[in-house]
Formats: structure tokens, C-alpha cells, sequence
């Protein structure tokens, strides 16, 4: 096993692009390393991506915020600006893993392992995140939501990597939020999640809305239907109605030790409502 | 596989060392440098017995790689005492017996000088939540969190 540690994203493309074996990208660790320890896989090359320039900023620039790959977690909590403008992309961020996990776990690492219960995922999939790719043949910007295409897997072609996070920069009267349900308090994988990213008119009226679920589908699953039936409204018990009923019939979930689909159909009915509803108040909607 | 070469500093020193590539921080320090404070409890990140400081972020040495240490600074607990003067919060975990085997203290211990750092006068349930990366089998955790309030009281009068 070879471990390198390139300047530049170009290297890095390069390396991984030429890799004649199985190659990882490391940023955090958190997911790889415990696949390693468990045998689940063996890389020959690992591409430690936190020397490579800007990759462990976040920056706030005239179209939003730009979070580099290997940005911990824990640093989008501190971050006072993103926090503000992004509440619910931070308080999911922030609920994978411990202290411990937090300084090391990252929102592209979370994406790219892509795992159904990914806890960032729905926030930023709601947030209408793009994904910042380098490969072989340059640079495209993506919607989060292409990026995981079934639990392990992606889109990603040999050679690439996600770069950033992007989200855009926020108008007023706008607001996310993420809820998870565990069967503890806290530190757990999400048995079902949601996320919620709304922006109000001058009178309070949700203008435009996006919701997204975690953990009830093979992939995190955007919701058009439900952001659809938000629209126009102030969040009147009848669409807070309509909006569980589409949310629990959208799902695709599966029966495992964490949850049945039946109470996974449900609970994701229920988060969404209490979702849209934390969102709508941050976005100033009385 | 060849070895990767690594400078970096531990508790202040400036340490080399070769490594393999898969080799892990934790491994690095009890196996070639005879710092075996850090225990290994779980090796998967979940249990904190591992835990050291790196560029000033608490995180588990069972989930870094020996070789991403180079140019960092690494605190351990065998940096926490000065001599034989031990750290507010070692000695407040011995006055209250805050721990039984010890094999997740030194963890427990790293946690909370990383969580006083950043938050001085914590709350019992900024405690609980700081600390809730690290798992002991014995104490029940009341004896821990009165300890580092303790320590937290000690070291903001010192």
C-alpha cells in the first residue's frame, strides 16, 4: 500500500486516474478507516487530500459559501457566518459522531461514502448544495443529490474527486432545518431523517421549498412533490396534512434492526412536518 | 511496503519515525514510541480510549493514520502532568474516584482538558455531551462529570 499526500488537486486526479489497484481518497478517515480495520476494503494508494490548497477552508464568497473536501465538521459549527445563513446544513453536520469524529469527519466525506442514512446528506440535498468535481478531463459543478447512487455508490468516475461543497449565498426570509430519529439521545445513525430549506415572500408565504429524507430510500431521496404543495402556503395544518402524506409515501425504505418500513414511512411523515415547521420559523414565518 | 518517514511533534518534542502506510496513529504511538497511554478499546472510533489532541482537535488516534501526523502537534496524556505535579484534572479524578480499571481515563482525561480548554465552566450537560465520545464500562460517569467540574472549578481560580 502506497500513502501519498499531493499539493494539488491536479496530483491528486492524476494519482488517483493512473492507480492500477484499488485507490481511496482520505480526508477525515472516519468511514475509511474503520472500512480498512474491518477488511471491508484494501486500498493500495491512499490520497491524503488535506495539504492540497484551499481544500481545508471554508470561504465565503459573492455567490455563497464554499466548503472545502476536507473541512471537519466540527469547523462548520464554529463557523458563525455559515451557521447563521445555513442552520440546518450546520446542525446535521454536527450530529455525526462524537467530539472525536467531529474533528475529523467531513459533509464531502459524508457524501461520497454515500450511505442512505448520511446525515448531512438530506440537509444539503435540501440546502440545493453543488458538489465541485475534479477529474481527468477538468472541472464540472453538480447537484448533491447526483453525487450517491446507491448505498456505497456513486457517480464518480475513476480519477475524480469532490473538491467543495457549495452553497448558495441566502436571501431574506429564508431557513433550513434537519431533524434525525434515533432510538437514543444521541450519537446514533438515523433510523429515518428529513431536511427542510424554505424561502418566505414579504407577506410570510413560503415562496419556494425544497424537502428532502434521509434513510428511507437506497439513496437520500429529494422530495419535489412535497417542496411543491409547500408553496404559497403559511404551513396550515391541511398542508402540513398533505406534506406528511407525500413524505411517507415517497419513501422507499427497507425493514432492518433500526426501524420497520412501516414505522420508517410514518416517522418520515412526521419529521417532515416538524421539519418544515423549525425551517419556517427561522425563516421569519409567524 | 515501504516505510513512510514522518516528523512530527508529540507533547512538544519533535519525534521521527517510519511508519507503515496503514499503520495507524494509535499503533504509531504505543508500538514504536512507547507512549502507551492511548489504549485501544474498539479500534473503530466509537469508545475515546484512544483519544489525543491534533493541531488542537480532539479526535480518536485509532482513526488517523501514523503517516498524517507529519508537521502536526499531537498531545497525549503522557504530556498532561508536569513531573510529578499532575493536571487539575488528574488529580480531581483520583480525589473522586473517577475511575476503577482506568482503561478509558487517560481518553476520559484528554476529552476533558480539550473540552475545558474550549469551554471553561461547563455546564453538567455540556459535560455529559463533550464526554459522550468516550465510554466507560465502570463508573457510571457521575464520578467523571463531578470530577471534571471539580477540575473546572480548581483550574478557573488558578
Amino acid at each position: 500500500m502506497r500513502y501519498i499526500r499531493p499539493l494539488s488537486i491536479e496530483d491528486a486526479v492524476g494519482e488517483l486516474a493512473k492507480a492500477v489497484g484499488p485507490a481511496a481518497i482520505l480526508a477525515g478517515g472516519s468511514d475509511l478507516l474503520v472500512r480498512m480495520k474491518g477488511g471491508f476494503v484494501e486500498p493500495e494508494l491512499i490520497v491524503d487530500i488535506k495539504r492540497i490548497g484551499g481544500l481545508s477552508d471554508v470561504t465565503e464568497t459573492a455567490e455563497g459559501f464554499r466548503i472545502g473536501a476536507a473541512v471537519p465538521c466540527a469547523v462548520l459549527g464554529e463557523n458563525k457566518a455559515l451557521r447563521k445563513a445555513w442552520p440546518g446544513v450546520v446542525e446535521a453536520a454536527n450530529l455525526i459522531g462524537s467530539k472525536q469524529v467531529q474533528g475529523r469527519c467531513t459533509i464531502t466525506g459524508n457524501l461520497c461514502n454515500a450511505s442512505p442514512a448520511a446525515d448531512s446528506v438530506p440537509a444539503l440535498v435540501a440546502a440545493g448544495a453543488k458538489a465541485v468535481v475534479a477529474g481527468p478531463s477538468g472541472k464540472r459543478t453538480i447537484a448533491v443529490e447526483t453525487v450517491p447512487t446507491g448505498p456505497g455508490r456513486t457517480s464518480l468516475a475513476k480519477g475524480e474527486i469532490v473538491e467543495a461543497i457549495l452553497l448558495d449565498k441566502r436571501p431574506e426570509h429564508a431557513g433550513d432545518a434537519y431533524l434525525r430519529f434515533i432510538p437514543r439521545t444521541e450519537m446514533d445513525i438515523a433510523v429515518v431523517s428529513a431536511g427542510v430549506n424554505l424561502t418566505l415572500d414579504d407577506k410570510g408565504a413560503i415562496k419556494t421549498a425544497r424537502v428532502a429524507l434521509g434513510a428511507a430510500a437506497p439513496t437520500v431521496l429529494l422530495v419535489e412533490e412535497a417542496g411543491q404543495v409547500l408553496v404559497g402556503s403559511k404551513l396550515d395544518e391541511a398542508t402540513m396534512e398533505r406534506l406528511a402524506k407525500i413524505c411517507s409515501g415517497a419513501c422507499r425504505p427497507i425493514d432492518d434492526k433500526r426501524g420497520t418500513i412501516e414505522f420508517r414511512r410514518k416517522v418520515a411523515g412526521v419529521l417532515a412536518r416538524r421539519v418544515a415547521a423549525i425551517a419556517y420559523k427561522r425563516a421569519g414565518g409567524k | 511496503m515501504a516505510g513512510v518517514a514522518v516528523s512530527t511533534t508529540i507533547n512538544g518534542d519533535a519525534v521521527e519515525y517510519l511508519c507503515q502506510p496503514d499503520e495507524t496513529l494509535l499503533e504509531v504511538l504505543r508500538d514504536r514510541l512507547g507512549l502507551t497511554g492511548a489504549k485501544e478499546g474498539c479500534g473503530t472510533g466509537d469508545c475515546g480510549a484512544c483519544s489525543v489532541i491534533v493541531d488542537g482537535r480532539l479526535v480518536c488516534s485509532c482513526l488517523v493514520l501514523g503517516a498524517e501526523a507529519e508537521g502536526r502537534k499531537v498531545e497525549t496524556i503522557e504530556g498532561m502532568a508536569h513531573g510529578d505535579q499532575l493536571h487539575p484534572l488528574q488529580q480531581k479524578f483520583l480525589e473522586h474516584a473517577a475511575l476503577q480499571c482506568g482503561i478509558c481515563t487517560p481518553g476520559f482525561l484528554i476529552a476533558a482538558k480539550d473540552l475545558l480548554a474550549k469551554n471553561p465552566s461547563p455546564t453538567e450537560e455540556e459535560i455529559r455531551f463533550g464526554l459522550a465520545g468516550n465510554l466507560c464500562r465502570c463508573t457510571g460517569y457521575d464520578k467523571i462529570v463531578r470530577a471534571v467540574q471539580d477540575a473546572a472549578n480548581v483550574m478557573k481560580g488558578a
